[in-house]
C-alpha cells in the first residue's frame, strides 16, 4: 500500500515543480469566460483583458479619468460629434509588427458586427450607424462613423454629443485587437500562442481553475513604466480559502469582497489590508409595474418607505455600504444627486390604506424573487429574509420569498414574470448615463413594465447636451421622476469598491469609483 | 467470451448515454449566455445564439454535436469560450485521476487494516472503537471534514500547504479529506466480509490441515474477504471522480470534479455531455476490470 | 423450554435484533431522537412555555437583534447570523433531515421495488431489458442528473405558481419538497432495484410459486402475498442503510445551494453554512458543532439499527 502511494506521489513532484515564483499573485475571482476584448463581459474578464489589450485611451491609475492610450492626443469639433485621434509613433504588437489606425477601425467593426455577437456592442451605438451596422440595416463598413485618415488618425463620427465618449474608448470592448491572427485563426485565435497583444502584458499561459500567468510585454509602448514582470492571477472561488491563501502568504492582493468571507467582514475592516471606496454599483429593488398591486404608485411607495437600509447595511452587509436613495452612486462625475423617498413606516401605512389595504387587509401574496448562490456569504437570500420581516411587520403584507437558479430567475425578470425582485447593476463608465439609460422605455434592461415619455425626453435631450451642467440637471430631474415621483424601482445600497492587500508592502493601487486597477502600475515591495 | 462481448457493447451503450445525456441538459431551463445585463438589442441575443446553433431544433443539434465527436471533437465550452471541451478535460484529467488514485490509496490502506483487525477482535474493544470509527467518518461529510483539516494541520500547526496544487505536500490534505469517508466504507465491507469468510467451510477445511492460524487469516481469508470490497471499488473509484467537488472547491485543485458540478449549474451543454460521456467510459472500463479481476480471484465465479 | 419453530422468520429475527445490544441502544437512541423532534414544537404553545425556561421555546425562523450570540441562557445553543436561536432551527432541522431521508428513501423504495420486482418476475428478455436500462443510468453522474432534474422541477413550479392558479405558501413549500424528494429518490433507486431483482429471481424459481400459478392466482396476487413479504426483510435493512446518505447527499446539495431554502432549514443545510464558518480568525463554532453532532448522531443510530436489522435478519456466525 504504501509503495503504492510513494509510487504516485513522485510523478505528482515531477509534473508541478520548476516555475519560477510570480512577482506579484493576484486573486482575481472566477476564471474569465474570455479573453476577447468585443466578447468580455464580467469583471474578472474584464480585468485581464485590460492587461492585454489597449484601447485609443486608458484610465489613470489613480483618479480613473481617460488620458492617452494608443492615441496620444486628439481633437473634439465644437458641436461635439467629430473626434480625430492620432496615435503614437511606433505602435508594435507583441511580436513586432506595427499597430495601425487600420487595426483601430478594424476592432470597433469586429465588435459592431452581427456575426461577432458582442454584448457590449451597444457601446459603440453613439456612432454614427453603429447601432445599424449592428442590427444589419447597413451592411457597408465603410457607412459606420470610424475611419482611418491614414495609418496614425482615426475620425470618429457621433450621432450626438457625448459626454463620456472618452470613456468609453478606455473601455474593453473598445480595445485593439490583432487582425492577423483572427483572420488565421478565427474563432481560436486566443488559444494561438504566443498571442500578439497591443497591452502591457502578454499572455503566457492560461490553464482553467488553476492559473493566468501574465508577463511583461516588451514591445509596449509604456513598457518601462511596467512595474511588476510575471502577475498570476488565481481564480479562487471559496473565499475562506482566499483568505487562507492571503494569509499564508500565497497571494498578495485579493479584488472583490464576494472573494473573502462576509461574517468576517467587521474583524477583516480592522486590519490596513482593509481597502473600500466608493464604487459605482448599486443595488436596488425592481417592482412589476404591469401587474396588480405593483401597477399602483402608492403600492410601491409604501414599500419603499418601510425598508430600513440602516439595519441591513450594518448588520447584513457590514462592509460599509452607504445607504442609497437614489440609484447612481454619489461621486459619478458630472453627477448631481437626485432626492429620493426616506424611511416613513407611518406614512407608508397611510399610503397603503388610501391604495385600499389598510393595515394589510386584502393586499394578496406576492413573491420575492431573487438568485440563491452558494457561497459567497449568501447576501441575497439573508436580505430577502430581512425584507419579509420588514414588510410583514410594519405593513402587515405577506411576502414568500422564491430563491431561483441565476437563470430561470433572469428569464422570469425578462418575461415580467413576478412581482418584486431584486437587482444589482454595475456601471461601465463614470457617468451618470449608465445607470439612468436602463429605464428607458425601449431599454432591453428595464425589466419592469414601466415607461415613461417625459423621462425618456429629459434623456434624450441631456444627451444632446454640451454643457455638463446643464445636463447635469436634466439627469437629476430625471432621476427625480424615478425614484421619488413613479418608483418602478427602490434602491437599497451602494456597493463599496473592495480591495484587500497591504499597503506596506503593495504598492501603486488607488482608489477610484470604477475600480480600475491598471495592473501595470502594481508592484510589490520587499518591506516590512 | 463474455468479456469480448461486454467491450464490443460499450461503444452503443456510450452512444446512448450521449444522446439521454444531451436531451437531459437542454431540458433545463434557461441557457448558458444568460446574464444580469441583457445585451443592448434582441437581434445580439439572437446572433450568439445562432452562433452556437442553439437555435436549431435540439435533434438538429444532437447530430450536429454527434458529428463533431465522430472526428474527436467535443466542441467548445460554452461557458469558457477560449477553451475547448477537449483541452479541459486534458487538463484536468491527470489530475482527478491523480487525486482519486491517492484517495482510493488512503480508503485502502486504512480501510483494509481497520476492517480486518476489527473482525479478529469480534466483540472486544478493538471491535467497537475501531467500528465506532469507521462509522463515525462515514457520518461527518467532507465539507466539515476538510475545513478542520485545514484549519488545524495547515493554519495552527503550518505543516501542510493551504491550497492549490503545487507538490506532494499539496496532496495530502486533499487525499484525506477525500479518502476518509470512502476509508469507513471499505472498512466496513472487510469487517463483514472478514466475519462471513472466517465461518465458511473454506476457512474450516484449512484449519483441519493444520496451517497456521496467521497463515489462514493472512493468506487465504483476506483474499476471500476482500472480494467485496473489490467489487465496491469500481462504483467507489467512480464516485472519488464526482465526489471530489467539495475537496476540489476547497483546496482549489484543477480537477474535473468543479467542472462536472458547475457546467450543470451553468447549462455549459458541450462540457456536461463531453463529462458524462468521460465519466460513463471509465466507470464501464473499471467496471470490466473489476469483474475481470473477480474471475480470476475467484474459482467459484464463472460467467458464461 | 420455548420451541422455536413455532415462531415466524420475522418474529425469530426480532429477538435476534434485541439481543443485539448496540443495535437496540441505537434504536432506542433513534427513538428519543424522533420523540424530541415531533414533541419540540409543542414546548412553544401557550401552557408549555409558561412553565419551561425561555430557551426551550423560540420559534424557528423568527430574527432578532442577537447575531451569532454564543450559547447562553437566553440560548442553549446560541444564534445564527439573522439572530435565530440554533436550538429549535437544529430540532427543526432535524425533522425536515428525517422528513428528507426516509421520503426520499421512500420513493426510491416504490420506484426500485416496482423494477425490481417486474423485471425479476418477468424474467428473460424483459428482465434484461430493464436491467440493461438501470445499467445506462447506473453509469451516468448522479450529480449531474440530480442538478437537472432540481433545477427543471423548480422552473416548471415557478412558472406553475406565477400563473393563475397562485398555489399558497405552504403548498408551494411543499411542492418543493416534492421536488427535492423526487429528485433524491430517483438517484437511489438503482442499486434497490437490483437487490430486489436478484431476490425475486430466485424466489420465482421456487416451486411454491409454479403450484400458486397451477392454481389459478394471478401475477398480481403472487407478487404481492408470496414474493413481496419474503422480500421485505432485505429491504428494510437496505433502506435504513440508505437514509443516511440521502440525508448526507442533500447536505452536499445544500452546499451548492439546491438543498432546502430559507428560510426552512435541515440539518444538512446547517451544517453546509457552518461548515463556511471554520476560518483561523473567528470561528462561531457553536453552528457546526451542534447541527453536526445532532447528525452524526442520527446518522450513527440509523446505521446501527440497520446494521442490527441486517444481522438479525441474516445471520452469520450463528451455525
Amino acid at each position: 500500500m504504501l509503495v503504492l502511494v510513494l509510487g504516485l506521489l513522485l510523478p505528482l513532484a515531477g509534473c508541478t515543480g520548476g516555475e519560477p515564483k510570480a512577482d506579484l499573485v493576484i486573486i482575481n475571482g472566477p476564471d474569465p469566460e474570455t479573453l476577447d476584448p468585443a466578447l468580455g463581459t464580467g469583471l474578472e474578464d474584464l480585468r485581464v483583458i485590460g492587461a492585454l489589450f489597449e484601447g485609443l485611451a486608458r484610465n489613470d491609475p489613480v483618479t480613473a479619468r481617460p488620458i492617452p492610450g494608443l492615441a496620444t492626443n486628439w481633437e473634439v469639433s465644437p458641436d461635439g460629434c467629430v473626434y480625430t485621434f492620432h496615435l503614437r509613433e511606433n505602435l508594435r504588437w507583441s511580436p513586432g509588427e506595427p499597430i495601425t489606425a487600420g487595426d483601430v477601425v478594424y476592432s470597433w467593426l469586429r465588435a459592431l458586427d452581427p456575426r461577432t455577437a458582442s454584448e457590449y456592442a451597444g457601446q459603440l451605438f453613439y456612432i454614427k450607424n453603429g447601432a445599424d451596422y449592428n442590427n444589419g440595416k447597413v451592411t457597408d463598413p465603410s457607412q459606420v462613423g470610424v475611419q482611418a485618415l491614414d495609418a496614425r488618425t482615426v475620425r470618429v463620427t457621433l450621432n450626438h454629443p457625448t459626454a463620456f465618449f472618452l470613456d468609453l474608448c478606455t473601455f474593453q470592448t473598445l480595445a485593439v485587437v490583432p487582425r492577423k491572427l483572427i483572420e488565421k485563426y478565427g474563432e481560436d485565435w486566443l488559444r494561438a500562442r504566443p498571442l500578439a497583444t497591443s497591452g502591457p502584458y502578454l499572455l503566457q499561459e492560461w490553464r482553467l481553475n488553476d492559473k493566468i500567468r501574465l508577463v511583461k510585454n516588451p514591445y509596449y509602448w509604456d513598457a518601462d513604466n511596467t512595474r511588476s514582470a510575471v502577475v498570476d492571477c488565481l481564480p479562487i472561488s471559496a473565499p475562506n480559502t482566499a483568505l487562507n491563501l492571503y494569509q499564508t502568504g500565497g497571494a498578495d492582493i485579493i479584488w472583490d469582497r464576494e472573494n473573502i468571507p462576509n461574517e468576517l467582514l467587521d474583524v477583516l475592516a480592522q486590519r490596513p489590508d482593509y481597502h473600500t471606496f466608493p464604487f459605482l454599483g448599486s443595488y436596488f429593488l425592481r417592482c412589476n409595474t404591469t401587474r396588480p398591486p405593483f401597477n399602483d404608485l402608492r403600492v410601491r411607495k409604501a414599500l419603499a418607505l418601510t425598508i430600513d437600509k440602516r439595519r441591513l447595511v450594518e448588520r447584513i452587509l457590514r462592509g460599509g455600504e452607504p445607504v442609497a436613495d437614489h440609484l447612481v452612486p454619489n461621486g459619478t462625475a458630472n453627477y448631481l444627486p437626485a432626492a429620493g423617498l426616506g424611511y416613513d413606516p407611518a406614512l407608508a401605512r397611510r399610503l397603503l390604506a388610501e391604495a385600499g389595504f389598510p393595515g394589510g387587509q386584502g393586499f394578496p401574496h406576492f413573491s420575492f424573487l431573487f438568485d440563491a448562490a452558494s457561497g459567497g456569504g449568501r447576501i441575497h437570500e439573508k436580505v430577502a429574509v430581512e425584507l419579509k420581516e420588514m414588510w410583514g411587520k410594519q405593513l402587515g403584507i405577506q411576502v414568500e420569498l422564491k430563491p431561483m437558479e441565476k437563470r430561470v430567475y433572469l428569464a422570469a425578470q425578462n418575461r415580467l414574470d413576478y412581482d418584486v425582485t431584486r437587482s444589482t447593476w454595475m456601471g461601465d463608465y463614470d457617468d451618470p448615463n449608465t445607470f439612468l439609460d436602463l429605464f428607458r422605455s425601449d431599454n432591453g434592461n428595464n425589466r419592469t413594465g414601466w415607461k415613461n415619455a417625459r423621462y425618456d425626453t429629459l434623456m434624450d435631450e441631456a444627451n444632446q447636451q454640451v454643457d455638463l451642467m446643464r445636463r447635469a440637471a436634466l439627469l437629476q430631474e430625471a432621476e427625480t421622476i424615478l425614484v421619488h415621483d413613479e418608483v418602478p424601482i427602490i434602491p437599497i445600497f451602494f456597493y463599496v469598491g473592495f480591495n484587500y492587500y497591504n499597503p506596506a508592502r503593495i504598492k501603486g493601487i488607488y482608489s477610484n469609483m470604477l475600480d480600475d486597477h491598471p495592473l501595470n502600475a502594481i508592484w510589490k515591495t520587499a518591506g516590512p | 467470451m463474455y468479456f469480448i462481448k461486454r467491450i464490443l457493447f460499450l461503444v452503443p451503450l456510450l452512444l446512448l448515454i450521449s444522446f439521454l445525456a444531451f436531451m437531459l441538459v437542454h431540458a433545463m431551463p434557461g441557457g448558458p449566455f444568460d446574464r444580469e445585463r441583457a445585451p443592448a438589442s434582441p437581434e445580439i441575443e439572437h446572433r450568439l445564439l445562432a452562433k452556437y446553433h442553439l437555435d436549431e431544433p435540439v435533434l438538429k443539434q444532437y447530430l450536429r454535436y454527434l458529428n463533431g465527436l465522430l472526428h474527436g471533437d467535443f466542441g467548445p465550452s460554452m461557458k469558457y469560450r477560449n477553451h475547448s471541451v477537449t483541452d479541459i478535460i486534458v487538463a484536468g484529467l491527470p489530475v482527478s485521476l491523480c487525486l482519486g488514485a491517492l484517495a482510493f490509496c488512503v480508503a485502502m490502506g486504512v480501510g483494509l487494516p481497520l476492517g480486518f483487525l476489527t473482525a479478529i477482535h469480534k466483540a472486544q474493544w478493538e471491535d467497537y472503537l475501531g467500528s465506532l470509527a469507521a462509522v463515525l467518518v462515514i457520518c461527518v461529510p467532507s465539507l466539515v471534514i476538510g475545513p478542520i483539516l485545514i484549519m488545524l494541520f495547515a493554519i495552527k500547526l503550518r505543516w501542510f500547504p493551504v491550497a492549490l496544487w503545487a507538490s506532494p505536500w499539496h496532496a495530502i490534505l486533499p487525499m484525506l479529506t477525500l479518502g476518509l469517508y470512502f476509508s469507513g466504507r471499505v472498512a466496513r465491507l472487510m469487517h463483514e466480509g472478514m466475519l462471513a469468510t472466517l465461518h465458511s467451510e473454506f476457512i474450516t477445511t484449512a484449519r483441519a490441515k493444520g496451517l497456521s492460524e496467521t497463515a489462514i487469516l493472512l493468506r487465504h481469508a483476506f483474499r476471500i474477504a476482500a472480494l467485496p470490497v473489490l467489487s465496491y471499488s469500481g462504483p467507489m473509484l467512480a464516485d472519488l471522480l464526482t465526489g471530489s467537488f467539495v475537496v476540489e472547491n476547497l483546496f482549489q485543485i484543477p480537477g474535473l470534479g468543479v467542472f462536472m458540478v458547475n457546467s450543470s449549474l451553468n447549462a455549459d451543454y458541450t462540457m456536461v455531455v463531453g463529462l458524462v460521456l468521460l465519466y460513463a467510459a471509465l466507470l464501464l472500463a473499471l467496471n470490466l476490470a473489476v469483474d475481470f479481476a473477480h474471475c480470476l480471484l475467484d474459482p467459484r465465479v464463472r460467467y458464461d | 423450554m420455548i420451541d422455536r419453530l413455532h415462531l415466524s422468520p420475522n418474529q425469530r429475527a426480532w429477538r435476534r435484533f434485541r439481543r443485539n445490544r448496540g443495535a437496540a441502544a441505537a434504536l432506542i437512541v433513534l427513538l428519543g431522537l424522533i420523540a424530541l423532534i415531533l414533541f419540540w414544537p409543542l414546548c412553544r404553545l401557550a401552557p408549555a412555555a409558561a412553565v419551561l425556561p425561555k430557551a426551550m421555546s423560540h420559534p424557528p425562523d423568527t430574527i432578532s437583534d442577537a447575531q451569532f450570540a454564543p450559547p447562553c441562557w437566553e440560548h442553549w445553543f446560541g444564534t445564527d447570523a439573522h439572530g435565530r436561536d440554533l436550538l429549535s432551527r437544529v430540532c427543526h432541522g432535524a425533522r425536515i433531515s428525517l422528513l428528507v431521508g426516509l421520503v426520499g428513501a421512500a420513493v426510491s423504495l416504490v420506484i426500485g421495488v416496482l423494477w425490481g420486482a417486474v423485471a425479476g418476475y418477468g424474467g428473460g428478455r424483459l428482465d434484461s431489458l430493464m436491467m440493461r436500462f438501470v445499467d445506462v443510468l447506473y453509469a451516468m453522474p448522479t450529480v449531474v442528473f440530480v442538478i437537472v432534474l432540481i433545477t427543471a422541477l423548480n422552473a416548471v413550479l415557478g412558472k406553475w405558481q406565477a400563473g393563475p392558479h397562485g398555489l399558497s405558501e405552504e403548498k408551494a413549500r411543499l411542492l418543493q419538497f416534492a421536488g427535492l424528494f423526487v429528485g433524491l429518490g430517483a438517484v437511489s433507486w438503482l442499486t434497490m432495484a437490483r437487490i430486489v431483482r436478484g431476490q425475486v429471481l430466485s424466489l420465482r424459481r421456487r416451486p411454491f410459486i409454479d403450484a400458486s400459478l397451477v392454481l389459478g392466482a394471478s401475477h398480481a396476487r403472487i407478487i404481492w402475498r408470496h414474493i413481496l413479504p419474503n422480500v421485505y426483510g432485505v429491504i428494510i435493512v437496505y433502506l435504513t442503510l440508505m437514509i443516511p446518505s440521502i440525508i448526507l447527499y442533500e447536505s452536499f446539495l445544500s452546499y451548492l445551494g439546491l438543498g432546502i431554502q430559507p428560510p426552512q432549514a435541515s440539518l444538512g443545510s446547517l451544517l453546509a453554512s457552518g461548515a463556511e464558518q471554520i476560518n483561523p480568525i473567528r470561528i462561531y463554532w457553536w453552528l457546526i458543532v451542534f447541527p453536526g453532532v445532532a447528525l452524526a448522531l442520527t446518522l450513527l443510530a440509523l446505521s446501527f439499527v440497520g446494521d442490527g436489522l441486517r444481522d438479525a435478519f441474516d445471520p452469520r456466525g450463528e451455525g
